[in-house]
Order: C-alpha cells, then structure tokens, then sequence
C-alpha cells in the first residue's frame, strides 16, 4: 500500500502531525524509499488526503458500502421488483361458504295480477281472515272475498257490489241494483236458489257473485279473480322460466280439481303428474306444444333460495336437497351451478336447512410467508414486503434528505451571519436558538400529526408538513457549529484579506467563511441524516408520520402492535426494523469516519 | 460566581418566556374547528362538562377568544399559579394527573440511567485505554449500534424474545395481574420483572452516546502532557490511570450527567407507551393524540423548562469545575 500522504508537506504544524500519526499507524512500512524517491514526493490535494483518510478506517468504508447498498436497495430495486408500492395480491381460497338454504314451505305464496290489486296490508288481512275463519275481508274501501278451494290454496277477488237491499221472499226477490247492474231472469233464479241452500256464493256465467247479509237484508257482489293464495313453490326447469298470476291459478285450479291432467294458460297447454307420497306431494309440470312435451316446472311445498342474488339453482339440486332434508342426511351431491358434482353439507336449524359447500373465494394475501413468489412475504394489506421496503427506503432517504437540506440553509444562514457579526446580532440570533432548542419537537409533531388526522390531510401533503416541521426544529444544532466556527475563523489573515479587496459582508460569509466549515458541516449533516431517519421512522411507527398506503420502514413496524403479529409473523417487522438500524448505523459510521478523516487531531 | 448564575437564571426565565409563547402560539394556530370538535367530544363523556362549560372554561384559562399576545398572558398568568385546568381526556385538573404519574417516570429513568453511568463509562474508558484495538471496535460498534436502534424496534425484538418465544416476563404492564395479592418481596419481584424491559430498552439504546462521549473525552485526557509526566515520573499504569487521567475525565462527563438530571423527568413517551406504563411519557403520548389541549400545553411547557434547567445545571457546573467560563 503505497502511503505518500505525509509527503505533502508545506511547513504547517497540521501536516507535521499528520506526518507524525502516518508513521505512528503504519511503523512496519517499508521504509527503503529514499528521500528523492518519486512516489514520496507526490503531492496530494487535501480532499486526496481526507479521501485517503477516510477509506483507510474500516467502520467508514463499511458504512459507506451499507448507505451505497441501501440506495441501490431502495431506488434501483423500486424500478427491478416487478410488484408496485400499492400494489395487493389476493388468493384463492377454498372456504365453507353459504349456498343455498332450503325449507319446508309454511307460508302462503301470492300471485296477483297487479301489485294495485293485493298490497302487503291486504295479504295480512287476508292471513288474519282466513285464520279466524272468515271469507271476507275489508281493506281499505275495498272487501275482499275468499273462496278456499282446498287448506292450501285460495282464491280472493275483490267485491265490486251490485245489488243492495236483497230481500227474498218465497221465490220473489226484490233488490235494488247499483249502477244499472243487468240482472237476468236466470241471474236472479240462481241467487234465489244459492239463498235458499243457504250459500253465499255461487258461479253464473263464468263470474262468481257473493251474498253477504246486512241484518235482514243482504247485498250482492260480483267477485273478481285477483289474487291466489297458495302454499305450493313453483320452481322453473330453465332459468328464464318465470311463473305468471294465469299460469299459477289455472295450474292450481287444475291440481284442485283432478278434472283433467291438463290446463291452459297464457295460450299454451300444460300437462302435469301428480306426484304423492304420505309426506308430500308434487307436481311435475309439461310444456306441450307440437313437438311433444318438456319438462317445464315443479310444484312443491319445499322452498329453495340461492344465497346469492341472481344464482339459479336447477330442479335436480333442488330435488337432491329436499330428499337429504327428509332424510335427515348430513350431506348430499349435486350439481352446482357450474355443472360440477359437489358435496354439500347440510347445516339444519328448526325448519330451515343451510347449505354450504367448499367455495373458491378471493382473499386478501395476508401475512403470506416467504415464498419464491414474495421473498420476504406479505403484509397486512396483501402486498409485497420486499417492494414496500424498497419504497420505503425511498420515502424514508427523500425525507432524511429533504430535512437535512432545510436545516442546513437555516443553520448555515442564521449561523453565519450570528458568527460574522457578533454583537447584538449574534446574541439576538443565539437566543432564537436557545428557544428552538428547548422546544420538544416530538410532542410537538405528535400533536400537529394528531391535528392533520382530524383535517384529513391528505397522505403526500402530510409528508411535505412532516418535513417542514422537522426542518424548522432541527435546524439550531448546525446554527450552533457555523457559529462556533466562524468565530474563530474571521480573526484569521484571510478575512483581514477579504475585507481589504472591498467585499461585500454576504460575500465574505458566504464565499469565504462557510466555505471553510464545510468539513464540519457534512460530518454534522451525515450524523444529522440518521437522527431524522430514526425520528421519522418513529413517527411513522407511531402512525403520525408517513401514513398508508405510502410506504416508510416505520409504518411497515407498525403492524407489530397486534399481538398476533408479533407472536407469527417475523418476516414483517424484522427486516424493516434491520434496514433502520443498518441505515442509521451506515450514516453514522460515515460522519465518524469524515470526522475523523477531516481532523486527524481529534482522532488521537 | 453568583453573578455568573444569577446571569444565567434570569436568561433562562427569559427563554422560557417566548417558548412558551410560541408553544401557545402553535396552539392558537391548531384551527378552531378542531378545538370545538375536540371540546365537543369531550363533552359527550359521561360526567364531562356541557360543552358550552367547557368552551367557557378553555376561554378563562386559555384566552382563547382574545388576541394572541393577550391570551397569552392570561394563560401565563394562571399557570404560573400551578392551574393548568382540567384534562380534556383524563379526569381531574392537569396537575393531578401529572403529579399521579411523574413518579413512575421518574424511578424508571432514574434506574435506567444508574445502569447507564455503570456500564457506559467504565466501557468508554476501556475502549479508550485500548485505542484501535479489538475491544476499542466491540465497544465503538456497540455504541453507534445503540445510538442507531430505533427504540420501538428494540423494544418489540425484547418483547419477542423475552416474553413470547422465552415466556420469562409479561408484555407489558408496570405490574402484574395479582400484584395486590402477592407478598411483599413477591411485589418487589413482580415491579422488577415489569420493568425489566423497559429499563433495558432505555439503556441499551440511551448508553451509546454517554459511551462516546467518556471515551473522546479519556482520549483527550490520556494525550495530555501531565499524562506523560506521571508515566516519566515512574507511576505505575493503574495509578496514572486512576489517579491521574480517571478524575480528569470526570470533570465533563459529571458536567454532562448534571444536565441530564431535569431530563429523567420528562418520561421516556415511546417506552412507556409501548410497555403500556403510567407515566408521564405515555400519557402525555395519549394526551396529545386525542387532542387535550390543556395537557398538552402543560407538557409542552413542562418538556422546554426541563430542558433549560438540564443546560442551565450543566453551565453551572461547568462554572463550578472549570473557572474560566465565569470570566468569559
């Protein structure tokens, strides 16, 4: 290692002890070279001398390559790692989900011709009628007429009256029509006939009257089909299958009447099967046309919803579910919507019957362990960990950076001017610093922090305040050195020098004075640069600084305050919380280094 | 000398002054809006005050609806009377509150720093006497290793170690569930393993600097030419060592030490919050997080009059140790 610094040798007590430390670190240096020996008289610049000062300290040179790694680390590999800073991964996962639930059918199904026709009210009057055994029902101004065809089906029409103060007298009737109403001769036998069997309703051409009595007297009413009641579930063989009012009441008629297998409706013909068993009974229905016949509904008093809207769940699950349920089996295969054989796990409470199968969902990668696919696993919110630490190696070196800057411009100005001009000045200036000083700046960022949270700051303004503060209360350490400096630098030649070219006092400080501290002040910023790297991390921690989804090391930390966190998931606190410690230690090393580099006295 | 102090007494008063104006300051300038939304909340609490009470009462002690200068004023004039007024988030006035906790702050510094002083200058001494050896660079390393750990992340890598994988100590906590039911060398126990944690998170990462600064400072002292002269003489090493250079060395570091008493103080906001333990630190943290603007003002104060007291105690014994100070 060829060692020609101490040969740079202007008569200068400095360089003397330079001389003097070289020999003393390097006593087993060949010490051959004679004095006119080239390499000996090579002069060295004084930035060469602290370079070679600098790199010959281990700790430096470790430093430096940390600090050089964590750039690389946060700006090169930002633009490498293929994921984005917000970037999430989700995953398929297999989970017990609901599918479907199925229950035995309770409850009276409605169909009406129009919503106007039969509201909410009148299907709780009718519920009511019905259970206290009555066959009309009033509902509004509008009565209601119930005509049971069997226990389970109903058909109720509203009563449009059409012949008040009915009297019958032997075979005589007298009545008074309303609204002109025409009564025929055969009209007003079969009213006759149906009082005296003591009816109160009967059928004439196709239209059903009722009879109700007031006192003595009794009024007649046409009835109009306008809703049916029925406990029957109609489930469609094809998904666009839908069941209208006709298609229901004539089905039901016919299922009523046993007449015929058939019945029309909305101008086509249907066939159905009687299904019966003890427990239940079902019809299949046939669409008939002239190609033949297709199976086209299933009419049952078991009732199956998707628990999912605009799921269509065909007869067979349908089916395959009813039978589990009557069996009483824990489970059952169908097709699911997809066409594929599933199992499906019954989960019966009262009447009801839960369905749910393995489901394949989107999830959140959370907390992912280190794959090929992530190398340091996921966080919280799904992404990646490696990405979101380069990112906030990014944030966290801007903001060291950007920090550094503003307290240095405030330091090195009020500084400068407190140490060239002394006096009032200086002491104005320095007690400006006493007051910095002893402002807490944690607290205070902690409250200010707090505010913004209530604001809604937005994310990257909220960064830009951080680093405002930060510089504002960071500053008075650097004011302090200048000062310090730049006292004892002015009583020097080369002010008296400056002064006697005429320079303007700004020139003398900035151009000549600060120059000289320079050394000083990159130790002081490379040491400073850690401090605010720690401080903002802690903030971040704290959740008052670098907020989400922006990454900083801090915030990443930060999911470790669930204890779950702490207890599992190592890989992601740890490798945050190393990258802070290396960084910091990196700047650290580097200012010790320089300093040491740039005044070889204070080494010794 | 008495001059000197008492020089120094009134500048410091002076500078307490205009800190406490600009933290006041500070403080007007957080919008009202956020004032009253905090006020409001508060007064939603069961046994707070109306809001209308509250706002009345921040305007008696706070002076919020004068000028700044003036509410200044009127907020300096009852705080030099010790009334802060009451917690937004605690109950009770601020003082009582403080003085409720200050203590626990207080006996965890105070041990954690014991621990400093004993480690850190005998190292720092070491590592001086042994320059540009291996236990010179273990102890260097250790140091900026320390002055560089984040103390949440120190913290939680305790915790980890400790209580998870280890399950030697509890979470957190200043003591444990049953500490009433225990003994009383069972309660001494149980306050020691609580505080365990933190007192070695506050060494480990407080101890680098202090490590340095004996070091630089034995340094210097070792290269002193009274050194020389005492090895001439014929002193043996330990003599010239602990007699000689050892007390020289303690004439700043003590200087130092003096001005970080006021400190222990001022509770140490980031340890105790993450090992949840009553004092001043977290729940000024709490505080200031939920917006009670009286203890926060109070702290704020209470953390600018502890930092002037720590440099107007180190000027002094600086004073004291090294007369030319006074003069100059």
């Amino acid at each position: 290692m060829a060692n020609n610094d101490y040969e740079n040798k202007p008569l200068n007590t400095e360089d003397i002890d330079e001389k003097r430390i070289a020999r003393e670190d390097f006593v087993s240096e060949d010490r051959s070279d004679a004095l006119d020996d080239e390499a000996r008289i090579k002069v060295l610049s004084p930035t060469m001398l602290v370079m070679k000062r600098f790199f010959r300290n281990k700790l430096a040179i470790a430093g430096l390559i940390i600090i050089a790694s964590m750039f690389l680390f946060s700006f090169v590999g930002g633009l490498i790692s293929p994921y984005g800073e917000k970037q999430t991964f989700f995953k398929e996962e297999e989970m017990m989900k609901d599918y479907a639930s199925g229950s035995f059918n309770r409850e009276y199904k409605f169909d009406f011709k129009t919503e106007m026709d039969f509201s909410t009210d009148a299907r709780a009057k009718f519920v009511l009628a019905l259970n206290q055994g009555n066959t009309t029902f009033e509902n509004g101004d509008e009565s209601y007429f119930i005509e049971s065809v069997s226990d389970k089906y109903h058909r109720i029409s509203k009563l449009a009256p059409v012949a008040e103060n009915v009297l019958r007298i032997g075979d005589d009737l007298i009545y008074s029509p309303v609204n002109d109403y025409e009564f025929t001769e055969e009209l007003e036998n079969a009213i006759i006939d149906t009082m005296k069997q003591h009816k109160n309703h009967f059928a004439f051409d196709g239209r059903t009257y009722v009879i109700s009595s007031q006192g003595r007297m009794s009024a007649i009413s046409v009835a109009d089909d306008v809703a049916i009641a029925s406990m029957m579930v109609y489930d469609a063989y094809d998904k666009d299958t839908s069941f209208n009012y006709e298609f229901k009441k004539n089905a039901e008629t016919a299922f009523n009447t046993e007449e015929a297998d058939t019945f029309t409706a909305n101008g086509v013909t249907y066939r159905f099967e009687k299904i019966a068993d003890s427990k239940n009974i079902e019809y299949i229905i046939y669409k008939v046309d002239d190609g033949g016949e297709k199976e086209y509904a299933l009419a049952s008093n078991f009732i199956v919803t998707p628990s999912m809207q605009d799921m269509f769940l065909d007869i067979e699950f349908k089916k395959a579910l009813k039978e589990a349920a009557l069996a009483k089996d824990k489970t059952f295969t169908a097709k699911n919507e997809q066409g594929e054989d599933t199992e499906f796990t019954i989960y019966p409470k009262d009447n009801e019957y839960q369905v749910k199968n393995m489901q394949i969902t989107k999830v959140l990668k959370s907390y992912e362990r280190p794959s090929m696919k992530h190398w340091l696993g996921t966080d919280r919110n799904g992404m990646d960990l490696l990405t979101r630490l380069m990112y906030g190696g990014r944030v966290s070196l801007i903001i060291g950076f950007i920090v550094i800057t503003i307290e240095i411009i405030i330091g090195v100005i009020l500084g400068g001017v407190a140490g060239y001009f002394s006096g009032w000045i200086d002491n104005l200036i320095m007690r400006i610093v006493d007051i910095f000083n002893c402002i807490p700046s944690l607290p205070l960022i902690i409250i200010i922090g707090s505010v913004m949270d209530q604001r809604k700051v937005p994310n990257d303004e909220r960064i830009m305040w951080l680093m405002v503060i930060m510089g504002i209360l960071g500053w008075p350490g650097i004011a302090r050195m200048v000062r310090g400096q730049i006292l004892s630098l002015r009583e020097q030649e080369f002010m008296i020098a400056a002064e006697a070219t005429g320079l303007t006092p700004t020139r003398r400080i900035f151009k000549h004075l600060v120059p000289n501290v320079i050394p000083q002040l990159i130790v002081l910023a490379t040491m400073g640069l850690g401090g605010i790297i720690l401080t903002e991390s802690t903030l971040s921690f704290l959740g008052i600084g670098v907020k989400f989804p922006y990454a900083s090391w801090g915030n990443i930390i930060n999911d470790v305050s669930e204890i779950h966190v702490l207890k599992n998931y190592w890989f992601v606190w740890i490798p945050a919380g190393f990258l802070i410690l290396i960084t910091v230690m990196g700047f650290n090393f580097i200012g010790d280094g320089l300093r040491d580099a740039f005044d070889p006295k204070m080494k010794r | 000398m008495w001059k000197f102090i008492l020089k120094r007494v009134l500048l410091s008063i002076f500078i307490l002054l205009f800190v406490t104006l600009i933290i006041y300051t500070i403080m007007r300038f957080i919008p009202t809006s956020y004032v009253d939304a905090m006020a409001r909340e508060m007064s939603m609490k069961p046994g707070a005050l109306s809001f209308q009470d509250l706002r009345k009462q921040l305007n008696s002690v706070y002076g919020l609806d004068d000028p700044v200068l003036i509410g200044y004023f009127k907020w300096l004039s009852h705080a030099i009377r010790g009334n802060f007024g009451d917690t937004w988030y605690y109950t009770g006035t601020v003082t009582k509150k403080f003085a409720d906790v200050i203590w626990n702050s207080f006996f965890l510094g105070a041990v954690a720093f014991f621990f400093q002083i004993i480690i850190a200058i005998p190292l720092g001494i070491l590592s001086a006497r042994k320059q540009y050896s291996k236990t010179d660079y273990a102890v260097t390393v250790v140091a900026l290793i320390g002055i560089s750990l984040p103390t949440f992340f120190f913290a939680t890598l305790l915790k980890l170690v400790l209580s998870v994988k280890l399950g030697w100590l509890d979470l957190y906590g200043s003591v444990g569930k049953f500490h009433n039911q225990l003994s009383t060398w069972g309660k001494f126990m149980d306050i020691i393993s609580h505080n365990l944690m933190p007192i070695m998170t506050l060494v480990i990462v407080n101890i680098g600097s202090l490590m340095r600064y004996t070091r630089t400072n034995m340094l210097e002292v070792l290269n002193a030419d009274y050194i020389r002269t005492a090895r001439a003489k014929g002193l043996s090493e330990s003599k010239v060592i602990n007699k000689h250079a050892f007390r020289n060395t303690l004439i700043p570091i003590v200087t130092i030490l003096g001005g970080t008493i006021p400190g222990l103080f001022s509770g140490a906001m980031i340890t105790e919050t993450l090992f949840k333990i009553e004092g001043i630190g977290r729940i000024s943290y709490d505080a200031m997080v939920h917006g009670d603007i009286p203890f926060t003002m109070f702290y704020l104060s209470f953390l600018a009059m502890l930092t002037l007291l720590g440099t107007l105690i180190a000027d002094i014994m600086y004073a004291i140790v090294d007369p030319r100070v006074r003069i100059s």
